[in-house]
Parts: C-alpha cells; sequence; structure tokens
C-alpha cells in the first residue's frame, strides 16, 4: 500500500511520468539496476530532484504527526488531542510570521529563518506550556490542555497582530499556515528526516509507558511507570517530531488526528501496535492528500485532509459503538 | 512484608499522617477503617510510593521505598486502581493484560508466561464470561471485578485496594470480599485494604486498624478494634445502629 502510493505520488502531477517508467526509474537510480532508458532526462529530472523527495517528505511527516497524535492522545488520554494541542501550532505560525515580517533573509541547509522560528517557536510555545500547567502541581492533565489553549489564543492575537502589520508577506504567512509540500527538496527532506523518524522512533520504543497511562496516572504509577518523567519525555519526543514537521511542511490537520483513531478502530488501544501502525498509515494518508493536493492544481494539502478527515472522523465517531467519554 | 515506621505525611504544612506505626507481616488480611478525611487512602498512598513521607519511612518486603524505583514497588505491590474512565474502547483483556506491565518485555511486550498469569487472574476472579467485551460499557460491579483480575495479574506478594466496594450492590460487595480472603488464604497473598464499611471490615477481616485525624487509634482482631466506645468516639454514631456480625 506504501509502494503503491508511492509510485503513485511520484508519478502523478502537472507532468504525467507513466507508472512503468517511474518504478523504472527508481529502481535504475536508487537500486543501481541496469535498465535500458525509456524515459527521458526531463522525466528522470522531475521523478528524483522534484517528485521523489516530495513523497517521501510527506510520508515522514505524515508518520511524525500520526505517532505524536496517538502519543499526545495516551498520554493527556484524551481521544481530541492532536499533534498541536499543546501550542505547537500557534506557535509555529507566530514564529513564521515574526520571519515573514522581519527583514532579515538568511538561508542554511535550503531552510530559512521561517523554518527555523517556526521550530522554534513550536518547542518554545510547548514548553511555556508545560512549565505553565506544572505550577499546580497535581491533577495536571486538564491544566496541561487548557494551559495549552490559553497560550494558543494568546500566541494566535500575536500571529493576528503579525498578520495585520505584514503587508505584502500576508500570502506567504497565509500559504505557510495552510501546508504544503510543495518546496521539497533532498536537503530539506535530509534535514528533517532524523528529527521526525528518530522522534517518532523513540516513542515506539517507549510503548509501554504509554499503555501504562491508560487507566490514568495514579494506575500507571502503581503499574511501574515513572509517571513525571514518562510524561515528560513523551510530549518532549511529540512536540520534537510535531516541530520539524510543522518547520517543513507548514499547518496540515487531522492527520495527526485521525490516523491513530483509524489504527485503534482496528486493533485496540495497545501503542505498541498503535503506534506503528499509525506512522504507517499516517505516511500513506499524507502523500494520498498530496497526491490530490496536485492533482487538483497544487491547492493546499491541509484543505485536502480536512476535507478528507473531518467527515471520516464523523463516520468514526457515529460507527464507534460506545462513543467516546470524555 | 509492609512496614510504616513514625511515618508522617503532610499536605501543604497540614498534616495528614502523624506518627504511623503498622507493620503487616506477609499472609496478613488487614482493613483500614476510619471516618471520611482520617488519612486511610493517604496511607495506603504512601505504602505504595505515591506521596513523600514528610518523615518517618515505608519498608517494602524489607527494602526501604526510598531504595525502589516504581517498577521496584510494582513488583512487590499491586494496587487495584480506581475505576477509571477510559479514553479509548478497550476490552477486557487489554486491561487485564496491562497487570503484567512489570514483568513483560519492554520492547517487545507480553511473553508466554505473561499471557499464562492474564488468563489464570481471568480465571480466577471470574471475568472469563466478560472476554471481548468494552470494559467502558461494563457495569460498575463487572468493572471492580476486572481492575481486581489485573492486579492479580500484576502476581505481587501484596494487594492494596482504595475502597474496592464504593460504588457496588450488595451482591458485589460480598463476592470482591470473598475473592480477597480466597487470594489471601490460597495464595498467601498479603491483603491491605481501605473500607468506608465497618461491617464488611470486621466480617472479612481478622485485623482492623482504625485511623482518626490522621493518627492510628485502635489495630486488632474486629471485636477489639471495633468495639462500641471506639464506634462511638471514632465515627460518632450509636453503635446499636452498625451491626458487626464478626
Amino acid at each position: 500500500m506504501l509502494a503503491l502510493v508511492l509510485v503513485a505520488g511520484v508519478a502523478a502531477g502537472s507532468v504525467f511520468v507513466p507508472p512503468g517508467d517511474t518504478v523504472a526509474i527508481l529502481a535504475h537510480r536508487i537500486l543501481g539496476l541496469d535498465i535500458p532508458m525509456t524515459w527521458t532526462r526531463a522525466e528522470e529530472t522531475i521523478v528524483v530532484d522534484l517528485r521523489l523527495p516530495r513523497v517521501l517528505t510527506a510520508m515522514t511527516v505524515g508518520a511524525g504527526l500520526a505517532v505524536a497524535g496517538a502519543t499526545f492522545q495516551g498520554v493527556l488520554r484524551n481521544p481530541l488531542a492532536d499533534p498541536y494541542v499543546l501550542g505547537t501550532a500557534s506557535g509555529a505560525a507566530l514564529g513564521a510570521a515574526i520571519a515573514v515580517i522581519v527583514p532579515v533573509r538568511t538561508v542554511v541547509l535550503e531552510f530559512g529563518l521561517l523554518h527555523g522560528l517556526a521550530f522554534a517557536g513550536a518547542l518554545g510555545a510547548v514548553f511555556v506550556v508545560y512549565r505553565l500547567s506544572r505550577v499546580g502541581g497535581h491533577g495536571q492533565m486538564t491544566s496541561l490542555l487548557l494551559t495549552g489553549y490559553a497560550v494558543g489564543s494568546l500566541l494566535a492575537a500575536g500571529l493576528a497582530l503579525a498578520m495585520y502589520l505584514s503587508g505584502t508577506g500576508l500570502r506567504q504567512i497565509f500559504t505557510y499556515l495552510l501546508g504544503g509540500f510543495e518546496a521539497a527538496s533532498w536537503v530539506r527532506f535530509a534535514t528533517a528526516l532524523p528529527l521526525v523518524l528518530g522522534a517518532s522512533a523513540l516513542m515506539v520504543a517507549r510503548a509501554r509507558a504509554l499503555n501504562g497511562f491508560l487507566l490514568g496516572e495514579d494506575a500507571a504509577a502503581h503499574l511501574g511507570i515513572d509517571v513525571r518523567r514518562e510524561r515528560a519525555i513523551l510530549l518532549g519526543l511529540g512536540s520534537l517530531a510535531t516541530a520539524a514537521a510543522v518547520a517543513v511542511s507548514g499547518l496540515i490537520g487531522f492527520v495527526g488526528l485521525v490516523a491513530p483513531h483509524v489504527v485503534r478502530l482496528a486493533v485496540g488501544p495497545n501503542a505498541r501496535l498503535v503506534l506503528p501502525l499509525a506512522a504507517l498509515f499516517g505516511a500513506i494518508l499524507m502523500v494520498a492528500a498530496d497526491l490530490a493536493a496536485r492533482l487538483l492544481g497544487e491547492i493546499p494539502v491541509g484543505v485536502v485532509t480536512a476535507v478528507i478527515g473531518a467527515p471520516f472522523f464523523l463516520v468514526l465517531l457515529r460507527r464507534t459503538r460506545a462513543g467516546y467519554e470524555l | 512484608m509492609i512496614r510504616a515506621d513514625r511515618l508522617t505525611v503532610a499536605y501543604r504544612g497540614r498534616p495528614a499522617l502523624t506518627d504511623i506505626e503498622l507493620h503487616v507481616s506477609a499472609g496478613e488480611r488487614v482493613a483500614l477503617v476510619g471516618p471520611n478525611g482520617a488519612g486511610k487512602s493517604t496511607l495506603l498512598r504512601a505504602i505504595a510510593g505515591l506521596v513523600e513521607p514528610a518523615a518517618g519511612s515505608v519498608e517494602l518486603d524489607g527494602t526501604p521505598l526510598a531504595r525502589l524505583d516504581r517498577m521496584g514497588i510494582a513488583r512487590r505491590l499491586a494496587v487495584v486502581p480506581q475505576l477509571p474512565t477510559l479514553p479509548f474502547a478497550t476490552t477486557v483483556e487489554e486491561v487485564v493484560a496491562l497487570g503484567r506491565l512489570p514483568h513483560e518485555h519492554p520492547i517487545r511486550g507480553l511473553r508466554p508466561v505473561d499471557r499464562a498469569a492474564i488468563a489464570a487472574a481471568i480465571d480466577r476472579v471470574g471475568v472469563g464470561h466478560l472476554l471481548g467485551r468494552d470494559a467502558r460499557e461494563l457495569s460498575l460491579g463487572e468493572r471492580q471485578l476486572v481492575l481486581l483480575a489485573l492486579a492479580v495479574a500484576q502476581a505481587a506478594p501484596a494487594l492494596a485496594l482504595d475502597e474496592p466496594t464504593v460504588h457496588l450492590d450488595l451482591r458485589h460487595q460480598v463476592e470482591v470480599m470473598e475473592l480477597l480472603v480466597d487470594l489471601n488464604e490460597r495464595d498467601g497473598t498479603t491483603i491491605v485494604a481501605v473500607l468506608h464499611d465497618i461491617g464488611l471490615a470486621a466480617h472479612f477481616f481478622p485485623r482492623v486498624v482504625v485511623l482518626d485525624h490522621g493518627r492510628l487509634v485502635a489495630d486488632g482482631p474486629p471485636p477489639e478494634a471495633l468495639s462500641a466506645d471506639r464506634i462511638r468516639e471514632v465515627f460518632g454514631v450509636d453503635p446499636a445502629l452498625v451491626r458487626l456480625t464478626a
């Protein structure tokens, strides 16, 4: 399935490369197979330098957001949590908007100030939310969520102000907020990949702790989980994966919320299964959404995920017998 | 097995427990009773290492709590969790399987020996007929039994419970009590249970500890610990209203 969407994602677009040639080009360039060239140089460039990094970036971002979403839902014990719930989204958005306003242009590893500030803003917002919520002491899950919303609203006000002041930069901010992969490149992919996949792999390795949270924090402690430590580690890793994903692709909603739920309906709540399968499903979903976005004339991929995700989610909710207890 | 020495616990400077001396030997069955706010649950939390003592110490199995990590505590003491609201659909066996968390492989998860322990616990507690059901759809009594099965699967030498009968009807209350007696007498599991019902405590427990205002005021067999004078004094009710069929 993943291979299928990969080939489809690489083949289709404004210039269509036949799937047979696409597979041949990939086999030739990646596996080094000696295949007679039945394709043009231009097609090879499109496939290898433009489409492949784009599809791989979409896969990585989809997988990372899905794992982060599953982790946040598990640690916060809230089915409505998504990777952005602790302020990542608003922090990244504000960072990006500030980058557009300030008259400084630097590029490191093909990343501009916008990506750097978005990454820093996302992590900074989570850090502030986490620190503020700790003041209350125990019973922190609700406090964490509420603090996330409060800080998020504050940052949103900052974003609104930044957008108001941005003048001609408004479109650039807006494009970033809607998310997308059209600017993907090998260098960007290679920079984001270790952060997103590394953090995701570490979350998968902590599935046992995540399972412990299923019955609540006290129960987790009784089952041998160091709650405070594991919560900080899991939320930190989830935020890191989210921040890196947001920095390369902007704000893409719904994948991180929906993918874990779909997987849970199939295999139950065991994090050992949910996290890797959510990664796989998130990757497939994101490549498919990006493909749809491309075929519809490069509309923002966030629009596609919302248009597919929201009704899909509603159907799921209706079909879940017991519904969700909050 | 469980030892609290001069244990004092304070919440924000206010003492919740003062100078508690409690020694529970392996294989004992002890009920903790007392009015609301007496410190019963706090004592249980202190024994399980969830609250730091302001003074004094707690030992599990001869090892001070301060020297045990969470896994070490979980292998020595199973605590039946409070009835939780589950965020996701979770089958009965998935809930019981959580009891193996301290034993399973950290990455690969359940091993055959864990699966055997889960099956044995389900059998022992008698929740086999609930398998495959979503734990959120069960009645409170059924859920309580499932959580007991989780604690049994944890296979610790000691079992602690905080008001395990609180939402249950009479039949389920007796069922839970009989199960505790059975776990204690057949398997030798040490049991410490906080109970709000002193009738149940007197009937099913050979040793009753009475707490009042954070202090241990009585410790002994039910007729002694729950004498008419003490019931009047500690609980503030006419002892004639409390039927103790010890």
